[in-house]
């Protein structure tokens, strides 16, 4: 193997409270690609910060060709050819392409005013390397979300990294445009780059990965080339146990209608969504990120009221014109969103618990504290929250007693209807399992659950039909026992056409 | 990042949650409230050791007319910038409510029609401010900058240089005697002090804030919106119909608020009370509240609205002017909040 | 075609010239160039003054302290004059350029390294920097008499048919484009507030930008308070009170927006003259003086309705008929 470009050895890095690092070693080899592998908070993006010189290790040595370097700024670090294309894209909506690609280091000529000729000039030709037709001076809020990575992209290549780091890159991106992107990452490796490749998605690290390095708790717990492990092998790594990828399907008699949902409209987002709930019953909504299956389930909880169609509650039809009249029906909506829309992290978890279904703990004028108390005891017990106190700030607590707290925030409404959306989406693998049995158990107690989900072991594991979204409307419907994988996934996607 | 459990405890049982967390004398002392207290103690001691004049019942309440009217509207700035929103027209619309009134005096309205007016032409304003904000969603800021030109140009345009000077003499009776007489109660040399109807309708409405904020579901709400404006739509909390009502309070207190003035003054110019949105929303940040949302009381301000009228009065016993006042009052503001952040830095946490 | 109908520069610009002639067309002499000219003397300070005030803005922050830096400012000049006469001019309007510049650092430092929200650290600056004339002042105020001749002269020269604080607000105006448009750390305003955390990743220092902005906005307040004060000849402390609202409103009117990241030189000068069209044209067309405020107000609250409704974002594109029109709701 040639001599690796860069090297860490004994990298360590704390934060008041937490050790986010501890005596971590990696190497990263031109033309390979190593996969960066861990579950949430295991330290995966903490390197990524270490080697782009956000964060300053506190110990251990960062290696470029051998030489040691420290960085105190993202600038140092793209002077070693070191360049990251971020988990979210983090742009400039209000600039232009040429901008975005070249803010921080944009090309000056005499009397070091900013060449916009040549700046536009060089982001061009780095779009057209890989065959992005953007023009560079559109500005960045007209372009779609895989147009934003194509500029990222750009952006990192205007570094000439030696080394190119993506943090989930395709978590927003259909399958086609997955297809671009391995196919980018393959020519960057055939340049000679090094690639660190984070992706929670198995499939897609087997893909294109060469190594992989897996962390846990901020602690390297293995390393090597791909070939050389199995999937179960990599997640027993990553959770430190084995987990049971099965899920634990409960058998509930499934009830009358709850729920009757006919050709659900609005503008731009979602058109003709129509089904039927019942009693007991996880519908499954399937989808690929963008298929509006989250517009439609906002919509009927009343974020931003549909145009069209009817909603009928145990026969009665309901009109919805805000979260209020949806709530007060018996709908609940758990976001995707947790941090912005789901938790209020400066509260602490007593007023998160109650604040959707505060009027019930009014006594004459006033909120009874003890009301409230003995409600958010009762809640989070049942769903196993870990905090030191009821009134701890959500803030607090992490990503996965958070949503547990939210949950416990919808329960106290006392809901017929509960819609989940991505609920497992960035925690841990233990709160996971727990928010998955939990949902069985709600089917189990006669709740009617719509689960908005873009893992398909999730949905096919949980779920007692299937709605398929895409491009606004349903698509395709499958019942437990009669669906495959393919199939689900082929109907989300539109790669094979079914008979519509 | 979980907070540290204590040992024992985890021993216990790892899951076992307290009710509330337990209580640190640190964490006592330096609540905001703790702080704004200690300032007012030290307000006092140092005035009354400079003048003999400080501590006098009459003094005191005479140095309550100046301060009221504007920790009246002060109140109801609490509440819109504990929602993450400010009203800077308040203060033209004080202007535009009291020329109203002075209108209203002339078309021989008695004392309670005058208030009505003003409280009336107020929540119009209001409406207007709420409308735009939260209807056509627009930033308060600059929604409130313009409505603050607009209401004071409409006082400019309609009373030019002219004066109102003409109002029912009950009305300035109200306005410019104690509400409550002085009293002697017999024993002890205790007195029921004497309360000009301003400080009282302060003392009555900071009271009902206090307890609607901190004791009853819509406070509740109003905190979950300051913190998260999202979230708390999506837990079906009406944001925008809570802000629109806070907005109309806002232009109503103004209102309320130019009628005790203009019955104090017994006269008004299109420049009455300019430039008082910037002592109230002093007064409110002075107070505790957070300009980022969802933190903040009502003691607070009340504490910071007592602080600054009796720097106020105090400075001006020793005829200091206003204007020398006010920079002890805006180095005040800052110091109070830059010294914590300072000191946080200076031993080496991390602030940003 | 339609992107001009989208500049939002060009639609102000169509606006104003429509304004220009209609009250030219009502009232003739407004055309003249003798009026013209004073128009833009008389606005020459809320230019230059607003462009610094975007700067600001674009980091997402603002200085309510600019107009009590400028009358500070401008005293400070106006007593280098008073007890040293002799000094050369430009050294009058340095020491009211370096106050000013010293304090919109004060200002910045408590932003940018403390953290503190700039409404609440300029709110208190503000106060401050106002008492502070008084104090200075002793409670009194420099007048015509007692300030040099060439002090005062300087505004009132013309060149080419100009007067100097034109010229100077044209210079400015010129190095403002440049800054803003022709240097990294001119786009690096915009990236701040654009995205604070994308900046971040782009190496670019908030704290550095922030500092460096409020610093901009006080020397430049410094510069202005000259100019006032010896246009006006009298310098207190209630000059220019209140007129950190009038430059905000130039800022707003010309597109700038309060959240950060948005906003052009060429807009917000638009705006500025907006303004001082506005207030040149009432006595013309003899409206009276005191429409003006209303007038103003009336103007910053279209104009943020505009803005607000070019900057809507409505529902997402996702289904292919709506994708395929590009067609969003309004």
């Amino acid at each position: 193997m040639p001599e690796p470009i860069l090297t860490l050895s004994d990298v360590s890095k704390s934060f008041p409270g937490v050790r986010a690092l501890h005596d971590v070693s990696l190497a990263l080899h031109p033309g390979r690609v190593t996969a960066l592998i861990g579950e949430n908070g295991a330290g995966k993006s903490t390197i990524v910060k270490i080697l782009t010189g956000i964060y300053k290790p506190d110990a251990g040595a960062i290696r470029v060709a051998g030489e040691e370097r420290s960085f105190s700024s993202p600038r140092d670090a793209w002077a070693a050819g070191i360049a990251a294309i971020h988990q979210e894209t983090v742009m400039f909506d209000e600039l232009t392409v040429a901008e975005n690609i070249f803010m921080g280091h944009m090309p000056t000529s005499g009397a070091r005013l900013v060449d916009w000729g040549v700046m536009r000039a060089r982001a061009a030709e780095l779009l057209k390397r890989i065959d992005a037709e953007i023009p560079p001076e559109f500005k960045l809020k007209r372009l779609s979300v895989a147009q934003k990575h194509l500029v990222e992209i750009a952006r990192a290549l205007s570094h000439e990294a030696r080394v190119v780091i993506m943090d989930e890159p395709t978590a927003a991106l259909s399958a086609n445009e997955i297809d671009d992107l391995f196919r980018i990452v393959a020519a960057l490796k055939a340049e000679g780059r090094a690639v660190v490749f984070i992706s929670h998605k198995f499939d897609e690290i087997f893909r294109i990965a060469d190594d992989f390095v897996c962390l846990r708790d901020g602690e390297k717990v293995g390393e090597g080339p791909i070939a050389s492990v199995s999937e179960p092998q990599l997640v027993r790594m990553m959770v430190g146990r084995p987990v049971e990828q099965v899920f634990p399907k409960r058998d509930v008699p499934i009830g009358e209608v709850v729920l009757s949902v006919q050709g659900l409209s609005n503008a731009t987002e979602y058109a003709d969504v129509s089904f039927d709930l019942h009693r007991g019953e996880i519908l499954g909504l399937y989808g690929l990120v963008g298929a509006g299956r989250t517009e439609a389930m906002q919509g009927l909880f009343g974020i931003s009221p549909p145009t069209r169609g009817a909603v009928r509650l145990e026969g009665r039809p309901l009109s919805v014109r805000s979260p209020a009249d949806a709530i007060a029906a018996g709908i609940a909506y758990v976001p995707e969103d947790r941090q912005d829309q789901g938790a209020i992290l400066s509260l602490g978890i007593r007023e998160n618990v109650t604040l959707a279904d505060l009027a019930r703990h009014v006594q004459g004028l006033f909120l009874s504290h003890a009301s409230e108390a003995a409600d958010t005891r009762k809640l989070g017990r049942r769903l196993s929250v870990k905090a030191s106190h009821w009134e701890q700030r959500l803030g607090e607590l992490s990503g996965g007693n958070q949503q547990k707290v939210v949950i416990a925030k919808w329960l106290a409404t006392k809901p017929k209807v509960i819609i989940l959306d991505e609920p497992t989406k960035g925690i841990d693998v233990g709160s996971k399992a727990a928010v998955h049995d939990f949902i069985g158990e709600l089917a189990g107690e006669g709740l009617a659950v719509v689960l908005i989900t873009s893992e398909l072991p999730e949905v096919m594991g949980l779920a007692d039909r299937v709605l398929v979204m895409k491009e606004g409307r349903v698509v395709d419907e499958f019942s437990r026992g009669a669906w495959s994988a393919e199939g689900i996934v082929a109907a989300a996607t539109g790669a094979r056409r079914q008979a519509a | 990042m979980n907070a540290p459990v204590p040992h024992e405890q985890v021993a216990q049982d790892r899951y076992a949650v307290l009710d509330a967390a337990p209580r640190t004398v640190r964490d006592t002392l330096l609540r905001w409230e703790v702080i704004l207290v200690i300032l007012l103690v030290l307000t006092v001691v140092v005035n009354t050791l400079v003048s003999p004049y400080f501590l006098d019942v009459y003094n005191l309440a005479d140095a309550t007319f100046n301060f009221s009217e504007k920790a009246i509207i002060a109140l109801a700035m609490a509440l819109l910038i504990l929602v993450r929103d400010i009203d800077l027209s308040v203060a033209a619309i004080v202007a535009l409510a009291a020329m109203t009134i002075g209108y209203a005096a002339e078309a021989g309205f008695g004392p309670a029609g005058l208030f009505a007016t003003g409280i009336g032409v107020g929540l119009l304003c209001g409406v207007f401010n709420g409308v735009l904000v939260t209807f056509a969603r627009l930033p308060a800021i600059v929604v409130t900058i313009g409505t603050m030109s607009l209401f004071r140009g409409l006082t400019q345009v309609i009373l030019g240089d002219g004066a109102k000077t003409q109002y029912p003499p009950e009305f300035l009776e109200l306005g410019q005697s104690y509400f409550i007489k002085l009293r002697e109660l017999g024993f002890g040399g205790l007195v029921i002090p004497p309360v000009p109807l301003s400080f009282l309708v302060f003392l009555v409405l900071a009271a009902l804030f206090g307890i609607v904020l901190h004791k009853t579901a819509i406070g509740r709400r109003l905190f979950a919106i300051g913190s998260n404006p999202v979230a708390a739509r999506f837990s079906g909390i009406p944001v925008d119909r809570l802000r629109f009502v806070l907005f109309v309070l806002s232009g109503a207190l103004s209102g309320l608020a130019a009628a005790l003035l203009t019955a104090r003054l017994g006269s008004l110019r299109s420049n009455i009370g300019i430039g008082w949105e910037l002592d109230i929303v002093t007064m409110v940040i002075l107070g505790g509240v957070s300009i980022a949302g969802g933190v903040g009381s009502i003691l607070g301000v009340f504490l910071a609205v007592l602080v600054l009228g009796l720097v106020t009065f105090g400075m001006s016993l020793n005829n200091i002017p206003g204007q020398v006042v006010s920079v002890y009052i805006g180095a005040l503001l800052i110091a109070v909040i830059a010294i914590p952040r300072l000191v946080e830095k200076l031993r080496g946490g991390v602030v940003r | 075609m339609s992107a001009v109908f989208r500049s939002r520069e060009a639609a102000l610009a169509l606006i104003l010239a429509l304004g220009i002639i209609a009250i030219s067309a009502y009232q003739p002499v407004f055309a003249r160039w003798g009026n013209i000219s004073d128009l833009l003397t008389e606005t020459s300070v809320l230019f230059m003054m607003a462009l610094a005030q975007m700067v600001v803005i674009l980091t997402r922050g603002i200085d309510l302290s600019v107009a009590a830096n400028l009358a500070l400012s401008g005293f400070v000049a106006a007593l280098v004059s008073q007890y040293y006469p002799e000094t050369p001019l430009i050294f009058m309007i340095l020491a009211g350029v370096i106050t000013g510049l010293a304090l919109g650092f004060f200002n910045g430092a408590l932003i940018a390294f403390l953290n503190i929200p700039p409404i609440v650290v300029t709110l208190g600056t503000l106060a401050v920097f106002r008492g502070l004339i008084i104090i200075l002042a002793g409670g009194g105020q420099v007048n015509a008499s007692e300030m040099g001749a060439t002090f005062q002269a300087f505004p009132k020269q013309v060149f080419l048919g100009l007067t100097t604080p034109v010229w100077i607000a044209i210079g400015v105006s010129v190095l403002f484009w440049l800054f803003l448009n022709m240097t990294r750390t001119g786009r690096g305003f915009y990236a701040v507030g654009g995205n604070p955390i994308a900046a971040r990743y782009c190496g670019i220092s908030q704290s550095r930008q922030e500092l460096l902005a409020y610093a901009v906005a006080g020397a430049v307040a410094g510069l202005c308070g000259y100019f006032w004060v010896a246009r006006y000849g009298v310098a207190y402390s209630e000059i220019a009170n209140g007129y950190e609202l009038t430059v905000i409103a130039a800022c707003v009117i010309g597109g700038v927006s309060i959240a950060g990241g948005v906003g052009t030189v060429a807009g917000t000068l638009l705006g500025a003259l907006f303004l001082g069209v506005v207030m040149t044209a009432l006595p013309v067309l003899q409206i009276s003086p005191f429409w003006q405020m209303a007038i103003s107000g009336a103007v910053i609250l279209a104009a943020v309705i505009i803005n607000a409704r070019a900057e809507a974002r409505p529902g997402k594109l996702i289904l292919p008929e709506a994708r395929r029109t590009g067609r969003r709701a309004a």
